[in-house]
């Protein structure tokens, strides 16, 4: 298995390669602050949540209505029996529609798109939208099967709407758990805006790419800083809205 | 079920009993439109409910009400709006998004609730209630639909037999002002012959008796709970309640159940 993934740890430790990597490692400390390249870097973090927040808003708009046609606990033909056989297709084709749209990385969405629409933002918010429409439009459907469907029933089985079910039954129930899914996506869509950065989509990652080219360890070291940052707010924010709907 | 033949005039009000498993519930369900029965046939009214369009289906439905025994109320949600949920089948969508923002007919709700004793209950979280007083919420409910006909499933299951009494004499109450159609299953043997004028003896899936309260005698209970004579003497076991509905999902229903 060693010989076939081509590891060989020890090459870290041969003359030409140990240091120069330690060079760049003994860089991290201390990070950069020189305030110009603060406001870069703040402009380019700004970017990045950008990029994932517009993605994550597209992909809410992929998700929320194929998680809402697929989702069984609001069949109304399943009240009674089987479910109906137009409903059951309509539902499997949702399904597939949401592995392959989740099936392929955001990556290569975003390769993709740069060959599309050319470099920049464009590419990765678009590539986050497809992949997470699919995870989002999944997890939210299972969320929604996962609870108990006792409340929805009766509600269905009274004559309510689905969507009525759906705001008086199935929300109130797992309103919690979609909102921390939803801000923990969100937390990795920055990470992934990050990467897909290397590819020309902006933003933070296109920054990093850059300074790890010319070895500038003090700028990747900031940089990391500043990725740590984020994913703790995404934490706090995720916390905050839990607590909220508690 | 087997050999199950009824007929419920208007605004009759009838009682089911028999022991655990006798069927109560699945043929509460199926008059409920809730189960559709593999043979035989079901009226309500002059139709038959299975051979409507699902949009008529579906306002067929809005005109009965069945409440089930563990009450659907989700545990997030405030008092008052899952009292008004009663209200859905007659409200358009965006009206009821209003109603969860701001409950629109909280004096339905409060009136509701106040018969039942639990007012203060009001602006209260599900999740904050007693098992009895959810139990009372969701029979709350029903009198806050517009239902004609309501199918009420163990409503006593968690009440002490005070509450008991009380809720039973409101249920009975309302449907008699409203007019509407009343059939309750009931573990509370005593308290149906009390309250029901019309008994529905059930064991085995079968009807074994259907006669006015005052001619179930002794022996005829007797020999209906003949293998369960502790659920005649004693009230509704209060551990049921904490089980879960044997039909909580359609889909689970043993495909043998037969109503001819």
């Amino acid at each position: 298995m060693l010989v076939n993934s081509e590891f060989k740890p020890w090459v870290i430790f041969e003359a030409g390669n140990f240091k120069p990597a330690m060079n760049f490692l003994g860089d991290f400390f201390p990070p950069k602050t020189t305030p110009d390249f603060l406001i870069e870097v703040a402009a380019a973090t700004w970017r990045t949540v950008a990029i994932a927040t517009a993605g994550i808003t597209l992909a809410l708009l992929l998700a929320v209505p194929l998680a809402l046609l697929s989702v069984q606990a609001l069949s109304i033909s399943a009240l009674a029996g089987r479910m109906g056989l137009l409903p059951r297709i309509v539902r499997q084709i949702l399904r597939w529609i949401m592995i392959i749209l989740r099936s392929i990385p955001e990556l290569i969405w975003a390769l993709i798109f740069v060959r599309v629409v050319g470099l920049g933002p464009t590419s990765g918010v678009i590539a986050i939208a497809l992949t997470y429409g699919g995870m989002l439009g999944k997890v939210y459907a299972e969320i929604l099967e996962s609870g108990e469907a006792h409340t929805t029933n009766a509600l269905l089985r009274n004559g309510s709407s689905r969507l009525q079910a759906l705001f008086y039954g199935l929300l109130p129930q797992n309103a919690a758990e979609l909102t921390s899914y939803t801000v923990y996506r969100w937390e990795c869509a920055i990470r992934s805006s990050a990467v897909l950065g290397f590819v020309g989509a902006g933003g933070l990652g296109q920054m990093l790419d850059s300074s790890m080219k010319a070895f500038n360890g003090a700028e990747v070291a900031t940089m990391l800083l500043v990725f740590m940052g984020l994913v703790w707010f995404a934490d706090w924010v995720s916390a905050l809205l839990r607590k909220a709907l508690g | 079920m087997r050999n199950v033949s009824l007929h419920i005039a208007n605004g009759e009000q009838v009682a089911i009993i028999g022991p655990s498993g006798a069927g109560k519930t699945t043929l509460l369900h199926t008059l409920a439109c809730a189960l559709q029965p593999s043979a035989g046939g079901l009226q309500l009214g002059d139709v038959n409910p299975w051979r409507l369009t699902a949009k008529q289906l579906k306002t067929l439905r809005g005109q009965l009400f069945l409440a089930p025994q563990v009450p659907p109320l989700p545990p997030r949600q405030r008092v008052v709006t899952a009292v008004l949920a009663g209200l859905l089948p007659h409200q358009s969508f965006w009206a009821s998004i209003k109603s969860l923002f701001y409950p629109s007919n909280i004096a339905l709700a409060d009136a509701a609730l106040t018969r039942f004793d639990l007012s203060e209950k009001l602006f209260d979280r599900v999740d904050r209630l007693s098992g009895g007083e959810r139990q009372r919420v969701g029979l709350a409910r029903i009198l806050a639909s517009k239902a004609s006909l309501l199918l009420v499933d163990e409503p006593l299951s968690a009440l002490d037999p005070a509450r008991a009494e009380q809720a039973i004499k409101t249920i009975t109450g309302f449907a008699h002002e409203r007019g509407a159609t009343l059939v309750c299953t009931l573990h509370h043997v005593e308290m149906a012959l009390k309250n029901f004028p019309r008994i529905v003896g059930m064991r085995d899936g079968e009807v074994v008796f259907d006669l006015v309260a005052a001619d179930v005698t002794p022996q005829r209970l007797h020999d209906l709970y003949a293998q369960h004579l502790d659920e005649l003497t004693q009230a509704a076991p209060l551990a049921e309640f904490a089980q879960p509905e044997p039909f909580k999902s359609a889909s689970c229903v043993p495909p043998a159940m037969h109503l001819r």
